[in-house]
């Protein structure tokens, strides 16, 4: 070793052995210094620089230059993937058929209800990354504060609600609600996160009311299907009644009408025989009345014909004999 | 003597690396230090990242964080002041505002982490004792949507009980009583929270049962819902019957009778011509009616039909 010339030294390795080692150092840091003075951002994420720990710039997804290492070191954010939070439930293995872990999450998921009832609601809420040097150096343990913020702010919604509300018609608005709520909060932290959407999940009653709550909906059905048999019924009568009542109607209808024309037609008939009778009144009357006896009395089986001046004919006769 | 030479600059590069690293630090974005001379503070805390400098060997870099940090406490069996037992899971963020008194009072985080505990479980537990359960459950005194159509008010008293603070007014009662006992601590607490409240077991299970005879007595009444609803509609469909029917009868005699009385006018129209004549021609009509074979005539020779029997004239 030539300690005046100790740059040169490089040249002449194989005669001068620590040179050689030195020179095998400066090779190394110039290979480590190349490799780390470039970098790349997948198209998700962006890449925040740190010169000496100080925050200097935030580049866009390619490829990067930037000192070398002990110089500037970055950080990769992933601002545009959605990220996922689970309460109540974990989902072990998304696929087509997603399994989920079994149980022992209520603690996460059961909660009191405005009426003091208690309901178990599971839900997940999805956010990206809004603002990285935020999300990087405002707070420690992002996902922590997250979840922590998740769990007060459907507690506070969920506690203003009834359990009918809760567990029926207000799974929307309830949603909304908690979004709304937590993405003031993650502001007010500083978390730079943006919620993108609280979704519930199931929302049930505790297991051991469960069966309660299943009667009560029965029991809405119950009264539903009473109250559709007696409508059914109501149909089924009704209308044929109304029906019957307008056939009533119409046969006194037909019934005025032939009585109207039968006396018409009567009326006719006696005025036609009486202006006969009145042409030659003596005749007629008596042409009328032997007609009459001339219809009559042959389908009498038994006539008796007596003279005037016959008295007690009477006991002469037995009246019964006549009938069959 | 190369070797000793070598040996001497190596040395020499040593120390003033030692030197160096001794004298160099550097500060994280979220990071900031006190230096601190044989264990005493000195100068005011750096919160600026990048490097720095200090004197190497007696003066040392204390780190601290200066985010948000995170306070998790305990879940914590407290009675509220209607005698409830209650589980109270609470959380809080807080930073360290000024890292010299930080340091001096509680040293490092574990110390700041146990001061907090003792402070802010203390203030819930003060704060939960001073109000009914339902101050902590709800926020508003908003009315419930979509209950059942059922009046549940008189029966069930929680429902109706209007609240006086809410649960945010509760947060910020805790969060102003534990702030007064730490602002001497460098540190502030920006947030506190109530998490998690939940029945403590035994009380779950009497809430658990009042929930299941609530139902069943909602269950009650849609059932008697129904069947009264369904006796109504029957109600309906019989009186409806019975309009129909007797509407339809007492017009259908009305037609009838005005017909009886119409064709009556025209046969007395008619016979009012000839009473007399009327009578004979009807009572003709009716003999040919009523006369049958059954009929037994007795005829005496007298009348003007059989006169001519006897004699011809």
């Amino acid at each position: 070793m030539t300690p005046r010339e100790p740059i040169t030294l490089p040249f002449k390795l194989p005669r001068f052995p620590w040179g050689g080692a030195l020179g095998g150092i400066v090779a190394l840091l110039a290979i480590i210094l190349l490799f780390t003075s470039w970098f790349t951002v997948a198209p998700e994420e962006v890449g925040i620089v740190l010169r000496l720990g100080r925050y200097v710039r935030q580049v866009d997804p390619g490829l990067n230059t930037k000192w070398p290492y002990p110089i500037e070191r970055v950080l990769k954010v992933p601002v545009q993937r959605q990220l996922k939070e689970e309460f109540g439930f974990r989902t072990q293995k998304a696929a087509v058929s997603t399994r989920y872990a079994e149980g022992g999450f209520t603690r996460e998921s059961l909660m009191l209800t405005g009426d003091l009832n208690v309901a178990i609601v599971e839900w997940t809420a999805q956010f990206r990354v809004r603002d990285p040097y935020k999300y990087l150096f405002k707070v420690r343990e992002v996902r922590e504060t997250f979840r922590d913020l998740n769990e007060a702010v459907m507690r506070e919604v969920i506690g203003d609600r009834g359990v009918n509300e809760v567990l029926t018609i207000g799974r929307q608005e309830i949603a909304a609600a908690a979004e709304k709520r937590l993405q003031e909060l993650c502001d007010q932290y500083e978390m730079g996160v943006k919620v993108e959407q609280v979704v519930l999940q199931d929302v049930n009653p505790p297991d051991a009311v469960k069966a309660s709550f299943n009667e009560v909906n029965q029991s809405q059905q119950e009264r539903e299907k009473m109250i559709n048999e007696a409508r059914a019924e109501y149909n089924k009568i009704i209308p044929k009644a109304r029906g019957e009542a307008e056939q009533a109607i119409q046969q006194a209808e037909g019934y005025r009408t032939e009585r109207i024309n039968r006396a018409r037609g009567d009326a006719e008939l006696f005025r036609a025989v009486h202006a006969s009778y009145l042409r030659s009144p003596e005749v007629t009357r008596r042409r009328i009345h032997l007609e009459t006896l001339n219809a009559v009395l042959p389908r009498l089986k038994r006539k008796i014909i007596v003279d005037e001046r016959l008295k007690g004919l009477l006991p002469l006769l037995n009246l019964d004999e006549a009938k069959p | 003597m190369t070797a000793v030479r070598a040996a001497a600059a190596g040395l020499l590069v040593l120390f003033a690396v030692i030197v160096l690293s001794g004298t160099v630090y550097q500060v994280a974005e979220t990071e900031q230090v006190v230096i601190t001379e044989f264990g005493q503070p000195v100068g005011q805390a750096v919160t600026t990242p990048g490097l720095h400098l200090k004197k190497p060997f007696v003066q040392k870099a204390n780190y601290f964080d200066k985010r948000f940090l995170e306070w998790d406490g305990d879940p914590n069996q407290v009675p509220t002041r209607d005698k409830r037992f209650i589980y109270v899971d609470c959380f809080a963020r807080w930073r360290i505002t000024d890292p010299l008194l930080f340091f001096q009072r509680l040293r490092d985080e574990t110390g700041a982490q146990s001061r907090l505990d003792d402070i802010l479980d203390g203030e819930t537990r003060n704060t939960v004792a001073k109000h009914d359960l339902i101050e902590v459950v709800r926020s508003t005194n908003r009315p419930f949507a979509g209950g059942d159509e059922v009046s549940e008010g008189d029966r069930q008293p929680e429902a109706a009980v209007k609240i006086e603070f809410g649960r945010a007014a509760l947060d910020t009662e805790v969060l102003k009583a534990a702030a007064a006992r730490t602002s001497d601590l460098g540190i502030e607490i920006l947030d506190f929270r109530f998490k998690r409240i939940s029945y403590v077991e035994q009380v779950q299970q009497e809430v658990y049962a009042r929930m299941i005879s609530e139902r069943k007595r909602i269950a009650e009444q849609y059932r008697s819902e129904g069947a009264g609803e369904s006796a109504r509609i029957n109600g309906e469909k019989e009186r409806e019957l019975k309009a129909i029917t007797s509407e339809a009868f007492r017009r259908s005699q009305e037609i009838r009778g005005k017909a009886d009385a119409e064709a009556g006018d025209i046969y007395a129209q008619a016979y009012n011509r000839d009473p007399e004549f009327y009578r004979f021609l009807k009572t003709m009509e009716t003999y040919r009616d009523t006369l049958d074979d059954q009929t037994l005539l007795v005829l005496t020779t007298d009348g003007e039909f059989l006169k001519y029997l006897k004699a011809s004239r």
